[in-house]
C-alpha cells in the first residue's frame, strides 16, 4: 500500500494555480527526489501534505488518513517530519534541548508541564549521529549554518517519522557536508520514506533514486534521473535553461 | 552510510551529569536571593515602621510596589518567555481590583452616607432600587477572592481562544489587547455599568472584620502581598523550568517549527495567557484595599504600557528582573511625581528609550554580562553557570 497518495490535487492563490491536478504516490521507505523550476509548487505541495495549506480539491491521504482536514501539529503526530528551506532550530535552547523537544513524547500542555523523562540515552545517540556531541550544551544560535542544518535533521530523526519532507537541504552546505547529507538521506530511506526537494543536480544524482519533475503545479516527468534528464520537455523547462 | 553511524562510538551518557541537565532547579541562587529579599521586606519594613524609622504610609507604599511586582512577573511569563506582548495587562489587574473592591463596598453595609444596608452609595445616588445580579455573592469574601482570579482568567481564556486559534500574532495581537483594555475603560466609566462610573469604588471600611484604616491591617496586607509575590514567582518559575516552559520558549523563537513538531501552539499560549491574567488579577485584588480606591483609570492603556516598561527595564525572561523593574520605576514615579509632576511622563519615556538602546536585556541582563565576564576572567565556562540556573 502507498504511504502517501496525492490524487488530482489543486490549490490556487488569487486565481493562480500553484498546484494543478497533482498526482503522486510514495511508498513506505521510499526515497524520492522532487525537482522543478522556481515556483513549480514544490514547497506548496509540502504545505498541503503537512496540513499547513488546505487543498481546493483532490485527495491527499497519508497512511490511511485524510490530510485535507489536519493541521501542522496533526500531521506531525501522524508521523510526518518536515525540514524547512531555511534551517529553523530553537536558537535560545541548547542543542540537547532542541532534541529533547523533538523526541516522541506526550505533546499536551499538562503532559509537558509534569514531564520527568530526560531521554538521555536517545539524545546521546542522536548527538553522535549528527556529530554534535561536543556542542551539546551550546545554544543552537552559536552553531554554524551547516551545523544548524544537521541539528534540524537530528530533530527530524528524533521525531522518528514515517515520512520525512526535506526542502533544499543542501542549500548553504559545503561540498563535504552535502555529500554527507546525501549519504544520510539514503541511509534513512528504508526505515522512513523520504521526499527531498532539491535544485542541486549533483546532490540529486548522489541520492540515486526515483525523480519527479514538477512544473506549473503538476508532474511533468517521473523516473530515474538519467531518463528524466533526457526528456525533451524537462530539458526545455528546467535543465536547458 | 553505516560509516556515519559507526564512525563515532556513541558516548555512554555520564551518570548524574546528563540527568541533571534537563532538570533545572526550582530555586537557583537568584531565586533564593529574591525570596530572602521578600522575606526581609515583609519582616523589616514593619519593624522599621514600629521603631519609627519609616512613616506609616511607607508600609502601604511598599505593599503597592509588591502588587506591581506581581503584575510585572505575570507579564514577564507571557511576554518574556512566550513572546506575546500584551499591551492590555492592566485590564486583568483592574478586574481583580474591582472584584475585591465590590466585596469591600458590600462590607461597608449601612455605614455609607445614605446608610442603605444593601446598596452602595453610588447606586442609591443613581436611584437604583436593588442590587444588580452581578453584584450578588460579593458580600462573601471567598466568592470575591475567587472572582478576582476567575474573571480575569475567563476574559483571557475567551480572548485568547479566538486570537490564538485565528493565529493573530505579533503587533496585531498587541494592538487588540490594547483595544480590549481601552474598551473596558470606556465601559467602566459609564454609570449604567454599575461599577461606580467615573469615581469607581472607594470609602472602604474593613475587610474580614479588620479596619482598613488601622496600621496593623495595612501591615498585614503588605505582608500578604509579599507572600503573593513569592507564590506567583514560584508558580511561574515552576512553569518555566518544566518541559512545557521549553516549549513556550520554543514558540517564542520558532513557532512554526513547534507546530511541525506536533505541539498545539494555541493550547500553550492559552495556558500561559490565562495563568498570567489570573496572577495579574491577584495583584489587583491586593492592590485595591491598600490604596483604598479602584477606578476606571486603572484600565487606561498608559497603565498597561507602563507594565511593559517595568519588564523591559528589569530584564525580560527573568521573572526576578520584572519585579525589580516594577519597583525601580514605581519608586521613581513616587519620588518624581512628588517633585516635578509634569516631568514624570518624559522621564518614563526617556527610561524606556534608554533601556531599549543601551540595555536591551535590562538591569539583570547587565548584571549577568558582568558576572559572565568575571567567570571568564577566572577561566571558567559561563555555560556552566547558565545551565546551573
Ligand atoms: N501563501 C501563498 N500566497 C500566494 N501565493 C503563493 C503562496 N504560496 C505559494 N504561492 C505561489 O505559488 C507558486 C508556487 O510556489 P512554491 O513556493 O510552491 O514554489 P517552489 O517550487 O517551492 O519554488 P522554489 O524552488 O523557489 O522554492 C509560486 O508562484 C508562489 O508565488
Ligand atoms: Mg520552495
Amino acid at each position: 500500500m502507498n504511504l502517501l497518495v496525492l490524487d488530482g490535487v489543486t490549490r490556487s492563490f488569487d486565481g493562480f494555480k500553484a498546484i494543478n491536478g497533482l498526482t503522486l504516490t510514495v511508498d513506505p521507505g521510499e526515497l524520492r527526489a522532487i525537482i522543478g523550476p522556481n515556483g513549480a509548487g514544490k514547497t506548496t505541495m509540502m504545505d498541503i501534505v503537512t496540513g499547513k495549506t488546505r487543498p481546493d480539491g483532490g485527495i491527499v491521504r497519508f497512511d490511511g488518513h485524510d490530510m485535507s482536514k489536519t493541521d501542522e501539529a496533526g500531521s506531525a503526530r501522524l508521523g510526518i517530519g518536515r525540514k524547512f528551506q531555511k534551517p529553523t532550530v530553537f536558537e535560545t535552547h541548547t542543542v540537547e534541548d532542541n532534541l529533547l523537544l523533538s523526541l516522541r513524547d506526550n505533546r499536551s500542555v499538562f503532559g509537558t508541564l509534569f514531564s520527568k523523562t530526560d531521554h538521555a540515552a536517545r539524545i546521546a545517540e542522536l548527538l553522535a549521529l549528527i556529530r554534535l556531541e561536543d556542542r551539546r550544551l551550546d545554544l543552537a544560535a552559536d552553531l554554524s549554518h551547516g551545523q544548524k542544518q544537521w541539528l534540524e535533521i537530528g530533530m527530524l530523526l528524533a521525531q522518528d517519522p514515517k515520512l520525512l519532507l526535506v526542502d533544499e537541504p543542501a542549500a548553504g552546505m559545503t561540498d563535504e557536508e552535502t555529500a554527507r547529507t546525501a549519504a544520510l538521506l539514503r541511509d534513512l530511506a528504508g526505515d522512513h520514506a523520504v521526499i527531498v526537494v532539491e535544485h542541486d543536480m549533483e546532490f540529486v544524482r548522489a541520492l540515486d533514486c526515483k525523480v519527479t519533475v514538477l512544473h506549473q503545479g503538476s508532474v511533468l516527468a517521473e523516473g530515474p534521473l538519467d531518463t528524466v534528464s533526457a526528456n525533451e520537455q524537462v530539458i526545455e523547462v528546467y535543465l536547458g535553461r | 552510510m553505516s560509516a556515519v553511524k559507526g564512525e563515532r562510538a556513541v558516548p555512554a551518557p555520564q551518570a548524574g551529569h546528563a540527568a541533571t541537565l534537563n532538570r533545572r532547579r526550582l530555586l537557583n541562587t537568584r531565586g533564593w536571593t529574591f525570596l530572602l529579599v521578600l522575606a526581609a521586606v515583609a519582616v523589616g519594613v514593619p519593624w522599621l515602621n514600629a521603631t519609627g524609622a519609616l512613616p506609616d504610609y511607607a508600609v502601604s507604599l511598599v505593599g503597592k510596589y509588591l502588587c506591581f511586582a506581581l503584575l510585572a512577573i505575570a507579564l514577564d511569563l507571557l511576554w518574556g518567555y512566550c513572546g506575546i506582548l500584551s499591551l492590555g495587562h492592566a485590564a486583568f489587574f483592574a478586574l481583580g481590583g474591582y472584584a475585591m473592591g465590590m466585596h469591600l463596598m458590600r462590607e461597608i453595609g449601612d455605614r455609607g452616607v445614605y446608610a442603605n444596608p444593601d446598596l452602595p452609595d453610588f447606586m442609591v445616588f443613581l436611584n437604583w432600587q436593588e442590587l444588580p445580579w452581578f453584584w450578588s455573592g460579593f458580600d462573601m469574601f471567598w466568592f470575591a477572592a475567587l472572582m478576582a482570579l476567575f474573571v480575569p482568567g475567563l476574559l483571557a481564556f475567551v480572548f485568547g481562544w479566538f486570537a490564538f486559534r485565528s493565529r493573530v500574532t505579533g503587533v496585531y495581537l498587541s494592538i487588540i489587547t490594547q483595544a480590549m483594555t481601552y474598551a473596558l475603560m470606556l465601559a467602566f466609566f459609564r454609570n449604567e455599568m454599575g461599577f461606580g462610573g467615573n469615581n469607581g469604588l472607594t470609602d472602604f471600611k474593613d475587610v474580614l472584620g479588620f479596619d482598613l484604616a488601622s496600621q496593623e491591617t495595612r501591615t498585614g496586607l503588605m505582608v500578604l502581598s509579599a507572600i503573593a509575590v513569592a507564590i506567583g514567582f514560584l508558580i511561574c518559575r515552576a512553569v518555566v523550568i518544566s518541559k512545557a516552559g521549553k516549549v513556550i520558549v520554543g514558540i517564542r523563537d520558532a513557532e512554526s517549527r513547534m507546530r511541525f513538531l506536533g505541539y498545539r501552539v494555541e493550547g500553550y499560549k492559552l495556558f500561559v495567557f490565562v495563568l498570567s491574567a489570573m496572577l495579574a488579577g491577584l495583584a489587583g485584588a491586593l492592590y485595591t484595599p491598600q490604596v483604598g480606591i479602584i477606578n476606571p483609570g486603572e484600565f487606561s492603556p498608559a497603565n498597561s504600557i507602563e507594565v511593559v516598561i517595568w519588564v523591559a527595564l528589569g530584564g525580560r525572561g527573568t521573572l526576578v528582573g520584572a519585579a525589580i523593574g516594577a519597583v525601580i520605576v514605581a519608586a521613581a514615579k513616587t519620588v518624581l511625581t512628588g517633585l516635578f509632576p509634569e516631568a514624570w511622563l518624559f522621564v518614563l519615556g526617556g527610561m524606556f528609550v534608554f533601556v531599549t538602546i543601551f540595555m536591551p536585556r535590562g538591569v539583570l541582563g547587565v548584571w549577568d554580562a558582568m558576572v559572565d565576564g568575571m567567570w571568564q576572567t577566572r577561566g571558567m565556562d559561563p555555560r556552566e553557570r547558565r545551565l546551573a540556573s
